[in-house]
């Protein structure tokens, strides 16, 4: 398969795209995992306040 | 990054030898000095542990190391890409310069074998960091790798007479290299405040359950 050079230069520019696209969708989902176990811990907090010492 | 893409690609003027596949040039050649420096900063960092003995400095030395491997990845995507549209072909094994930063990638990626094969602890912080540290020593060998080959076909564009491109052409590059720093810089700072947060989320649980 033959590229021309202006296809070749989109592709390096896309794939830098890609790569830093899937990179902030890695780390999005990592935020929304940390913003989960947040509340969790933030609710097993509050039932232990309830319970008192 | 959007300034900086719309110099490379529509501002710039197109190289005379090269034509518009020079135009991967403000993109290749910033990323590969931004996975030099990121190699480098995992090696300050390593050897700031293993000074100070501080195991703050072993995250930010894993993080720095992994940004620089990322980038790293990108350098041999996008020199691969280059080196078809002005070689005709995706690699070659007599350019020493894309040999010795594929050796540098490689040595990196065993980084995190080394690493996720300890436990964690001391040991794993000091063994990683060592590593670390014998890897910073390929930097200099493969950044001065084209000039001290006398048969490379990759090309030199700075030299002691300074940038080998028009005034035009080098602010472009100037702006992209600031442009891929500060994305590194950012995702740097974004990763680690996410393992920090990981970390003290881990030991939270612990002392609650």
């Amino acid at each position: 398969m033959s590229w021309s050079q202006g296809e070749l230069v989109a592709a390096a520019y896309a794939v830098v795209f890609v790569f830093v696209l899937v990179y902030v969708a890695i780390i999005a989902a990592k935020l929304a995992r940390l913003q989960r176990e947040t509340a969790e811990l933030v609710e097993l907090a509050r039932g232990k306040t309830r319970l008192g010492p | 990054m959007g300034l900086a893409l719309v110099l490379a690609l529509i501002v710039a003027p197109e190289d005379a030898d090269q034509g518009i596949s020079q135009r991967i040039f403000y993109i290749h050649v910033p990323i590969a000095l931004t996975a030099y420096f990121c190699f480098g900063l995992g090696a300050v960092k390593a050897l700031l542990l293993l000074w100070r003995g501080d195991e703050r400095y072993d995250l930010e030395s894993y993080v720095a190391i992994h940004q620089g491997t990322i980038f790293g990845a990108l350098t041999l995507i996008t020199g691969a890409i280059w080196a078809k549209a002005s070689w005709g072909v995706w690699w070659t094994w007599s350019s020493n310069q894309l040999v010795l930063f594929l050796v540098l990638f490689l040595f990196y990626c065993a980084y995190f074998m080394l690493r996720f094969s300890l436990e964690d602890g001391p040991r794993r912080a000091r063994s990683s960091a060592v590593y670390a540290l014998f890897g910073v020593a390929l930097i200099p060998v493969s950044f001065l790798a084209i000039r001290l080959a006398e048969d490379f076909i990759h090309p030199t564009v700075f030299t002691r007479e300074g940038p080998q491109m028009s005034g035009t052409m080098f602010a472009t590059f100037c702006v992209a290299w600031g442009a891929v720093t500060l994305l590194a810089y950012v995702l740097y700072r974004v990763e680690l405040a996410g393992k920090r947060l990981d970390a003290d989320l881990r030991d939270l649980r612990e002392a609650l359950q």
